[in-house]
């Protein structure tokens, strides 16, 4: 049976969400999953890989994997790969699996078809369904030659569900480290604390965009988010003019979030955010220009301004949640 | 310090794109810009340069076009440009984009590639970890902030909640988020200094490539189809006269998030 490979991020907190993702889908592909568990935490997790889909893990628990940054596990699967050949393998379209994935396709010679949000297995062929153009369109990308090919996922796009598998069937391996591999120092990790919810995980998002009007003005959306139990978000152009950090970006650069509701203040919709935010159960928009394409994805769009509008639903959700 | 900066020409990020013939970007009749995320990458450049006494050199792949990216980092204050440039390059993918580049850094030799993130058109961010492994260089990704210390080069890489210091020796490639510095803006100076400097053209025989490795006929992923994606409803728009908070708030209780 054809194998298809998938990078396992994890921490010491547990698998990252976006492996537990992919494993659920490519437990439905018809081939083989192998779980690439490098590195201490990742090789501590085979039973919950194996519940997510893993058949087989292929695990590597030495401290390299931690000590620098990406250049090991790239060294690693490309020698498995190159002695192997799987159908494919799969990353993570998050910070480390990019990182590691585009090296080990320029390493094997191999396609990369990046940010897909599909992948289908017909016959010994793999294809991804990669949205482009601010997700207006789809385009379904095939390889050439036989494999192995490489395939990023965007965040999100499968929802992670235990399928009862039992426990895999756990392989120890150790492909050699090279010297080259241990250039790229970790030197510290910095968690930056914040309050509530994270971004990508809360039920609700409030957004502000450029029509804040200035950083100043995003204390009513923190106010707002407290009290619906969200998380703020911030469009790039927020982002890029300084008024608030990378961490809340939303959008094509930035984070993707589908969260029930999806608040967006002051923000036009232009396509590099509304890729991040489309798959949103329902969307409220506040807008004061009613031609803002936003309002073509809101469930509910108000033509006003901001700080007119924002203070009265403030008003109105206290109102609901004293009453 | 020996610096590239590597810049990419994209359709107006404020203006629709779209594919024309073999699923290709269309470039006539669009408006071209440089990646608005390369400035970040260019103003990096050019402060390493201005504390290490170095200097920034340019580079692009692309149709001749291009050239007017290169112009606009030019006239920002690098020094001189390489534009990879060859008609067997069209329809590369990103292996074969990153052959390129990296086939033109190895021609010249620097101390530091600086690239962004990803570009604000394809938002993959494939090549600059390629150029590097295809160099067999470190890279350092995401940095938020950047410090050099003689060949020590010191990077926070962005992570989802915080970041994570990394280092690694020149030669080396860093990519650079939005953020990481305020772009200056070209003076009129820089404008018309930038028409005198000096930008070279490479081809593919002038990078010693060959021709089956990259463009159209080295791509080893294709485009097979492309089909619109499913579009959301638009739902109610109304006027704000002072009732909006109300109607907000009973959605919110019907979603039974109140």
């Amino acid at each position: 049976m054809a194998e298809i490979w998938v990078h396992v991020e994890a921490t010491a907190d547990g698998v990252a969400p976006i492996t537990l993702e992919i494993l659920t889908k490519a437990r439905t592909l018809g081939v083989d999953v192998v779980a690439l568990a490098l590195g201490p935490d990742a090789a501590a997790q085979a039973a919950k890989l194996g519940e997510y889909g893993a058949t087989r893990v292929l695990s590597d628990a030495r401290e390299e994997y931690k000590q620098y940054f990406a250049r090991p596990a790239v060294e690693a699967i490309a020698a498995l790969a190159y002695q192997r050949k799987p159908l494919a393998l799969v990353f993570g379209g998050s910070y480390d699996g990019r990182d590691v994935g585009c090296r080990v396709a320029a390493r094997l010679g191999a396609g990369l078809a990046a940010s897909a949000t599909d992948i289908k297995v017909e016959g010994d062929q793999v294809k991804a369904e990669v949205p482009i153009f601010g997700a207006t369109q789809v385009v379904a990308k095939a390889f050439r030659g036989a494999g192995p090919h490489v395939i990023t996922i965007r965040p999100k796009a499968f929802s992670a569900e235990p399928g009862g598998g039992g426990a895999p069937q756990v392989e120890e391996v150790q492909p050699q480290l090279p010297e080259t591999a241990m250039q790229v120092k970790i030197l510290e990790t910095v968690v930056e604390p914040s309050e509530g919810p994270k971004l990508e995980e809360a039920p609700v998002v409030v957004t502000g965009g450029r029509g804040m009007g200035g950083p100043e003005n995003f204390g009513i959306l923190q106010e707002l988010a407290g009290l619906l139990g969200g998380a703020v978000g911030a469009t790039r152009a927020v982002v890029d003019a300084g008024w608030m950090p990378y961490g809340m970006q939303v959008g094509q650069t930035g984070k993707t979030v589908k969260p029930n509701v999806y608040i967006a203040a002051g923000v036009s919709g232009a396509m590099q955010h509304t890729v991040g935010m489309k798959g949103s159960k329902n969307i409220i928009a506040i807008n004061k220009d009613e031609e803002a394409p936003i309002f073509k994805l809101a469930d509910l769009g108000i033509v006003g301004d901001v700080h007119k509008v924002l203070p009265q639903v403030i008003a109105a959700v206290k109102a609901k949640k004293g009453g | 310090m020996n610096i590239c900066v590597c810049v990419k020409q994209i359709p107006d990020p404020n203006s629709p794109a779209k594919l024309g013939e073999g699923h290709r970007l269309v470039r006539d009749g669009v408006e071209l810009v440089m990646d608005p995320g390369d400035e970040y990458g260019v103003e990096e450049g050019l402060q390493l340069a201005e504390k290490t006494g170095g200097k920034v050199t340019v580079l692009s792949m692309g149709p001749e076009r291009a050239n007017e990216a290169i112009r606009k980092a030019l006239s920002m204050g690098a020094e001189s440009g390489i534009l990879v440039t060859d008609p067997a390059l069209a329809g590369s993918d990103s292996l074969g984009t990153a052959r390129a580049l990296a086939a033109a850094v190895r021609e010249r030799g620097f101390d530091l590639i600086i690239c962004g993130t990803e570009s604000t058109d394809g938002s993959t961010g494939n090549v600059p970890p390629q150029v590097a492994e295809l160099l067999g260089l470190p890279h350092l990704s995401f940095a938020k902030k950047l410090e050099v210390e003689g060949n020590t080069i010191k990077v926070q890489r962005q992570t989802p909640d915080g970041y994570v210091m990394i280092e690694a020796q020149t030669p080396c490639v860093v990519t650079v988020t939005g953020g990481i510095n305020e772009p200056r803006y070209p003076t009129l100076k820089g404008i018309m200094g930038a028409k005198s400097k000096t930008v070279d053209n490479l081809d593919l025989a002038g990078l010693g490539l060959d021709a089956a490795t990259v463009g159209g006929d080295g791509a080893l992923v294709w485009v097979e189809s492309v089909q619109p994606a499913p579009e959301r409803q638009a739902g109610e728009v109304i006027q704000d006269e002072g009732q909006s908070g109300d109607r907000v708030a009973a959605l919110l209780t019907e979603l039974k998030v109140l």
